[in-house]
């Protein structure tokens, strides 16, 4: 797998505006994002040969084909491990790619999160959530928040992780996304309100929840021999890794609750990238739950396990701290787009085009994805 | 009470594990063992991920359990769980080496610890199905 470091690049990306109440149909959104990604590489449209749609079927391959006028499709493929799906789809577009099946590979996700259904109302429909479905659904255990409460309160448990750490992690995502003109949440927070939001499921308050949102985001992932000759700065994929955890359908007969599909994923990427942990210069990790920031903070070997509560702790994952992590504020506090916002944040860090939020000399980076009860997907990049 | 008027998510039918919700509703919880190397597994399914061996058995559950986790849920994701709050539910390792999610009875949250002895209990819905609850043993 080495050989496919560095072998394509992310070359365009494209964001719609992040809201509560979009006003359009989710094919807009993903086709708006998709255009504005195609166009921020200097392609057209017709030089997509390759779409992996989010795999939820909101969106098929045809609908790219049919709107994007694509005149030949040669790659379609999805990565159903819900918000592990943006980054383990550059992975599949990163082999498609390397092996010479397609040139330019769009990754396009969207969706009414907050104006259409509900995601939480959606998940018993889902067949990776059929176990829970007939056996913790009829109990009243239905929905992540809940479903994940089980792991933190075990990490706090074994650990003495603290509710106050994790308030560290809202806090400091909220700060980056104040500083981002498309961000949701504009509000300062402080632990206090953190401490004061109401307990959804213990031991997880409101504000250790993602936001429901509205919007679309897409990337291109090119080979790399082409990207030097389009519009941006080539944004390189050192390594990529997906992983699944032990039990993966459900957490409840997981032998260890505290580990993430991550763990497996992460020395895959690291291995591939040939870099380690403190090459790392700003990280971008999926953050439906603040505790799941700090799981995978733990499972990417930033710390050992059990550590995480004091790794978020004093400023080390606020902006100009030793590892800077969710500088456009995240799903806690910028928008829910399935972590594809995570990914445009990254490659805009690594082009050196982040506003206010830019780490300074960021050259290399990395993204996360997490989902449908403990898949996690890993990249590292590099200008 | 029937189906009809149940409101709360109720188990669909499935053929790998019905053995298991007949049990319940003989207040006599089963699990799935297998014929090939003996072990037990939850939540039933076709095949054993030890032996592959698609053989397999119901035995009977001590009932005697510890928790290895639980959360407090202050917030009903579905209308029927309003009433319940704050409702916790907890993950509990069985003597057989499997986990159940379920309900607790009879316990104040403050009460719950990582390894507390639990015993099983049986709760009818009226709804033709019947659901796991502990208590503390
Ligand atoms: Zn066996």
């Amino acid at each position: 797998m080495a050989g496919l470091t560095d072998k394509c690049a992310i070359t365009g990306i494209g964001e719609t505006e992040y809201s509560k109440n979009s006003g359009k149909s989710v094919a807009a959104l993903q086709m708006e994002a998709s255009l504005k990604a195609i166009a921020d590489a200097g392609l057209k449209p017709t030089d997509i040969d390759g779409v992996i749609p989010y795999g939820n079927m909101e969106m098929v391959a045809e609908d790219f084909i049919t709107n994007l006028g694509l005149p030949d499709l040669r790659y379609s493929a999805v990565t159903p491990l819900g918000g592990a799906s943006a980054v383990a789809a550059i992975q599949a577009a990163v082999s498609a790619v390397a092996s010479g099946i397609a040139n330019n590979v769009l990754i396009p996700i969207g969706r009414n999160g907050s104006s259409g259904q509900r995601i939480g109302a959606r998940a018993g429909e889902m067949p990776q959530f059929r176990l829970i479905g007939e056996f913790e659904m009829p109990q009243g255990n239905i929905a992540p928040p809940q479903l994940y409460a089980h792991m933190a309160r075990r990490h706090m448990e074994l650990y003495g992780t603290k509710s106050e750490q994790l308030a560290e992690i809202a806090v400091s995502t909220r700060a980056n996304a104040i500083l981002n003109d498309n961000a949701v949440m504009t509000k300062p927070m402080t632990i206090e309100d953190h401490q004061n939001s109401r307990i959804i499921s213990d031991p997880l308050r409101l504000f250790d929840c993602c936001l429901e949102s509205d919007g679309a985001a897409a990337v291109i992932v090119s080979g790399s021999d082409r990207a030097k000759d389009l519009a941006q700065k080539p944004i390189y994929i050192m390594g990529v890794g997906e992983g699944h955890p032990d039990s993966p359908s459900t957490i409840t007969q997981r032998p260890d609750i505290t580990t993430l599909g991550t763990a497996k994923a992460a020395p895959r990427a690291f291995g591939m990238a040939g870099v380690s942990h403190k090459d790392i210069d700003v990280a971008e990790i999926y953050d439906c739950f603040t505790y799941i920031v700090m799981c995978q903070l733990e499972d990417l070997g930033f710390c050992k396990k059990g550590e995480g509560g004091d790794f978020v702790s004093n400023g080390r994952i606020a902006r100009g701290g030793e590892l800077p992590i969710n500088t456009h504020g995240g799903l806690l506090s910028q928008s829910h787009i399935v972590g594809m916002n995570h990914v445009c944040e990254l490659v805009k860090q690594l082009r050196g085009s982040a506003g206010k939020a830019q780490v300074a000399n960021a050259e290399i980076g990395l993204v996360t994805g997490y989902g449908d009860m403990g898949d996690g997907s890993v990249a590292i990049m590099r200008n | 009470m029937t189906e009809l008027d149940y409101d709360k998510p109720m188990p669909p039918l499935n053929r790998d594990s019905k053995p298991f919700w007949d049990s319940m509703k003989e207040h006599n919880m089963r699990l799935q063992r297998c014929v090939g190397c003996g072990k037990i597994r939850h939540y039933p399914r076709p095949v054993c991920d030890s032996c592959y061996s698609m053989e397999y058995d119901w035995v009977r559950a001590s009932g005697k359990g510890k928790v290895h986790t639980w959360t407090v849920s202050e917030h009903a994701f579905h209308p029927g769980f309003l009433a319940a709050l704050p409702m916790t539910l907890a993950t509990v390792e069985l003597e057989e080496g499997v986990r159940v999610c379920a309900q607790m009875r009879d316990v104040e949250p403050g009460q719950m610890a990582v390894d507390m002895a639990v015993e099983l209990g049986y709760e009818d819905t009226g709804a033709n199905f019947t659901l796991p609850v502990f208590r503390p043993a």
